[in-house]
Formats: structure tokens, sequence, C-alpha cells
């Protein structure tokens, strides 16, 4: 079973004189879902998109499926990425394009779908997370938040990925919303079979939708293990993030 | 005295350093586009959407100032040195003002800023709200789908623009000419046809070319590398518009050059 879908080794990024990711070890095992943790701009969205290879990094290796992703040319890019979905944490929808074209993007750019299947399609992954077919042709800034993170997520799943990734996908919603989408990924990581990698600092979320979690500090993984593992950890940095005090090892630049 | 030099040299460096990155970051630019410009797959929906945004929407604002544009120079050119043998006088100076000079650059000026503005502000929300990531890990080249339908629309609708400026231009100096002036109309259509040459309409449309390039490159370049928000956004379209308009100017100088000046 055990078979690692994304080695991570050494990855570090700097931006100018600022280090984000100093030396990043992390294995995520093909078909789990694992969640990082992590204080506010300690480097998780930037470690996304350097497996993503979406930012260079300074340093390290990435290998997905055993091949090394660092520094490949641009049509090993575009075959890495046709095995990839995001839901990023801004949405990143298009906004000169119907929901059901950015939900279709995929599938018309890169699988060469025919328009009115990809529309078919797109109409039913749309229904797989909760919104109706008139939503369909709608403009993205024409929904809510919430509507929008579910374009988002349908987007990120409609090419049917092995890999996802989903960057804070419960921020900014009301706790019963970040429970639905808690469950839509759930339901279609496991529908798909695929390998997730979430961002989260939603402990509820990552309790919920975790196998295993990492949490990422001072451009490190400082640890990680199961939720079970979590509640009994004596790991400082760990239990002051997860119960949410100002008081611990970690300090808070103001 | 050592360290004077030092110091100086030091501060000439960096922004001597900076300009030549930026100049570097320019040129790699170019060079992407260019490839993507001419290499499939060409997405010819958002081209079509291009010639209408660049093209079919500029009309008003071009034939607007060409028509004013060859008015004036038909007034100024009466009222200054043509007042004997005016007819042919003005409408050649009419003729050659407004193909070689007047059409292109004040076409191209308008659409800098009205279409440079306009694509920078896109591309870069498109920037800071992720949608270049997002269309990279749809595997969709952000290059050949945002930059290139753009620069190609540009390089074909200038000079069709600038045309038809050329025309409105010459009408616009012709209804002065005959209804202020009190020219005969005949022989003001004649001495337009007469002095009509193919070099002067031919410099102003590849002069037009130019500027299509140098309006849609700066608007996607400066979209494209912009940072940091709402204020980021703003900059790239100042900077879109005012790089595309000097740029302008300073091309318009050097086709004219080539062009003309043996
Ligand atoms: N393109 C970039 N250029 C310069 N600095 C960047 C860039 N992207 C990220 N950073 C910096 O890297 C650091 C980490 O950013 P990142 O977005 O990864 O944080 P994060 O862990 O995702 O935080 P949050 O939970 O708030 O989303 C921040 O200090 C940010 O300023
Ligand atoms: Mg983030």
């Amino acid at each position: 079973m055990s078979e690692t879908k994304i080695k991570i080794t050494g990855l570090r990024k700097a931006f100018g004189k600022k280090v984000v990711l100093n030396g990043v070890d992390l294995d995520v095992e093909k078909g789990e879902s694992l969640v990082v943790i992590g204080g506010s701009g300690t480097g998780k969205s930037v470690l996304i998109k350097c497996i993503q290879g979406l930012l260079q990094p300074d340093g390290g290796s990435i290998q997905i499926d055993g091949e090394e992703t660092v520094g490949v040319n641009e049509r090993e890019q575009n075959r890495l990425h046709s095995k990839m979905g995001m839901l990023f944490q801004g949405g990143a929808l298009f906004d000169s394009l119907r929901v059901w074209e950015n939900v279709a993007f995929g599938l018309i750019e890169n699988q060469k779908m025919p328009r009115k299947e990809a529309r078919t399609e797109a109409v039913r992954v749309l229904r797989q997370v909760g919104l109706a077919p008139d939503v369909a042709d709608l403009y993205p800034s024409e929904l809510s938040g919430g509507m929008q993170k579910r374009v988002s997520l349908a987007r990120a799943i409609a090419t049917k990925p092995e890999i996802i990734f989903f960057d804070e996908p419960t921020t900014g919603l009301d706790p019963i919303m970040a429970d639905v989408i808690n469950d839509l990924i759930i339901e279609s990581v496991k529908g798909l079979g695929a390998t997730a990698l979430t961002i989260t600092h939603d402990m509820a979320s990552a309790r919920k939708i975790a196998d295993r979690i990492a949490m990422l500090y001072q451009g490190k993984i400082i640890w990680q293990g199961t939720v079970k593992e979590l509640d009994k950890t004596e790991n400082e940095y760990v239990r002051q993030f997860i119960n949410g005090s100002s008081q611990g090892p970690i300090k808070v630049e103001i | 005295m050592e360290n004077k030099i030092q110091s100086f040299l030091q501060a000439l460096g960096k922004p001597l350093v900076v300009f030549f990155m930026r100049l570097g970051n320019l040129t790699m630019f170019i060079g992407q586009s260019l490839y993507h410009c001419i290499t499939p797959p060409f997405y010819f929906k958002l081209l079509g959407r291009q010639f209408l945004d660049i093209g079919f929407y500029s009309l008003p604002v071009v034939g607007l100032t060409t028509v004013f544009a060859g008015m004036v120079i038909a007034l100024q050119s009466y009222t200054g040195f043509a007042r004997f043998g005016a007819e042919s006088a003005v409408a050649s100076v009419v003729l050659i003002s407004v193909t070689r000079e007047l059409a292109p650059v004040l076409s191209g000026l308008m659409v800098a800023g009205r279409i440079g503005a306009a694509m920078a502000a896109e591309i870069g929300t498109m920037r800071v709200t992720e949608q270049i990531d997002a269309l990279r890990t749809l595997s969709t080249n952000p290059f050949k789908y945002l930059v290139a339908p753009r620069i190609i629309a540009g390089i074909i609708v200038l000079p069709l623009l600038v045309f038809i400026g050329d025309v409105i231009g010459i009408f616009g100096g012709y209804v002065i000419g005959v209804y202020k002036l009190g020219f005969n109309p005949a022989n003001y259509i004649n001495s337009t046809l007469q002095n009509m040459e193919t070099l002067d309409i031919v410099s102003g449309l590849v002069k037009a070319a130019v500027f299509g390039f140098i309006i849609t490159l700066m608007g996607c370049y400066n979209g494209y590398r912009s940072r940091g928000g709402a204020q980021g956004v703003g900059e790239a379209t100042t900077n879109a518009v005012v790089s595309a308009s000097i740029l302008i100017l300073i091309f318009n100088y050097i086709i004219t050059e080539l062009f003309f000046a043996n």
C-alpha cells in the first residue's frame, strides 16, 4: 500500500533576504490526506506553489511518483499539472468566464473535450459540490464567498486529478459551510482515490479531513503524526498551536 | 578620495543594475511573447474578442481625433502659408500630415490610453488574484492564453484603424477646405488624389503596426509583473500608458527617419 506520491527533501525558498522555507522534508503517501498546519505567513502557500512549480525553489528536491520536478521544462510541467488540481486560497476563479467554463476549463484546454460534453460534465461536478445547474451560467462575481469556494473545489476536481491541493479551503466561511466543504473534500478525495495535501489553520477542519498532520514552523516541518498522536503530543509548539494560545514557545512578531 | 569614488560608483551602480535587470526581464518577456504568438495552439475566440476590443470599440475615439486633426491642419495651413494657390497646397499638406503623422500617432496615443490601461488592469488583476497561477495549474500557458492574442490583435488591428483614420482625417480637411475656405470640391479632391503617394500611407501603416505592438506589449508586460494588490495594479496601469506613449513618440521618430531621411 504505502507508496510515496510526493517526496520533498531539503526544500528551500527565500524571497530576497527573507527565508521562507529552510529545508522542508515531507512525504505524502499515495491515497492519503495530509494536512499541513502552521501560523500565518509561515510559508504554507509557498510550499504548495513550489510543489506545483509555480515558484522556483532555491534548493532541494521534489519528487512526484519518483520523478524529479524541480527545474523540468514546460512540457514536463504541463504533464505534471494534468495530474494535479488546486483549490486556491483566494479562489482564483477566472472572472471573465462563466461558472461552468471555469469548472470545465481543464477539460476543454487540457483534455480537449468538446465544449458541449464539457458543459454537461461541469454541471455534473457542480451538482456534486451542491450547486444547482442554473448557477452554471452565472459569473463568479455574482456568487457568495461560500459558493465561490464550491466552484473552486469543482474546478479542482473536474479533471479527476491524482493529487489535489487545498489552500485554506474553509477560511472565511461560517462554521456550517466550513463543515460542508470539509465533507465535500473528503467525498471527492475518497471518490477519486486521490492524494490530498491540504493547508489550513482551522483545527476542526484539519482533524476532520486529515489522515496525517504536519506542522510547518520557521521554514521546517517540526512535527508530523496522526490526529490521535496530535492530541497526545508533548511538542510544545504543536500544543500551543492547537490550543490557540498566545503563551508558549511560538512568538508572534507584531 | 577613494571612498568618494566608491560611494559614487555605488550610488550609480544600484539604479544601473535595476535598469539592466528590467531591460533583461523585458527582453525575455518579448522573446516569450513572440514565441507564443507564432506557435500553436492559437486561441481564435480570444483573438476575436481582442479584435473587437482594440479595433471596433476604438473606432469612435480614432474617428473623432483624426477628423478634428484633419480639420485643424486644413485651417492652419491655409491661414499660415497657403493663401495663394491654396487648394493644392492645403490638400497636400492635409494628406501628408494626416497619413504620415497625425493618424498613426494620435490613434496610437488614444488606443494606448484606452487599451493599454485596460489590458494592464485586467492582466494585473489576474496576477494578484492568482488567476495566472490557476491558468498554469490547468496546463494552460498564460503567454499563449493572455499575451499572444492581445499582441497579435494589436499588430493587425492598429493599421486597420489608422487606415480608417486616414480616410476620416482627409475627409475632415476636405470639409473645412470646401465649406469654410470655399475651395472648389472637385479641385480639392483632384489635388488630394494627385498628391497621394503610396509611401506616405505605407509608412503610416507600418508605424501603426509597431505602435500596436508597443501598446499591447506594455499593457501585458506591466500587468503581468504587477505585485501587491490593488495598488500594484494601479501602478501597472499608469506605467503601461506612460511607457507606451513615450515609446510611441520615440519609435515614431525612428521610423520616420528610416523611411524619409534619405
Ligand atoms: N511572490 C512573493 N514574493 C515575495 N514574498 C512572498 C511571495 N509569496 C510569499 N511571500 C512571502 O512569504 C511568506 C509566506 O507566505 P505564504 O503565503 O506562504 O504564507 P502562508 O503560510 O500561506 O500564510 P497564510 O496562512 O496567511 O496564507 C510571507 O511572508 C510572504 O510575504
Ligand atoms: Mg497561504
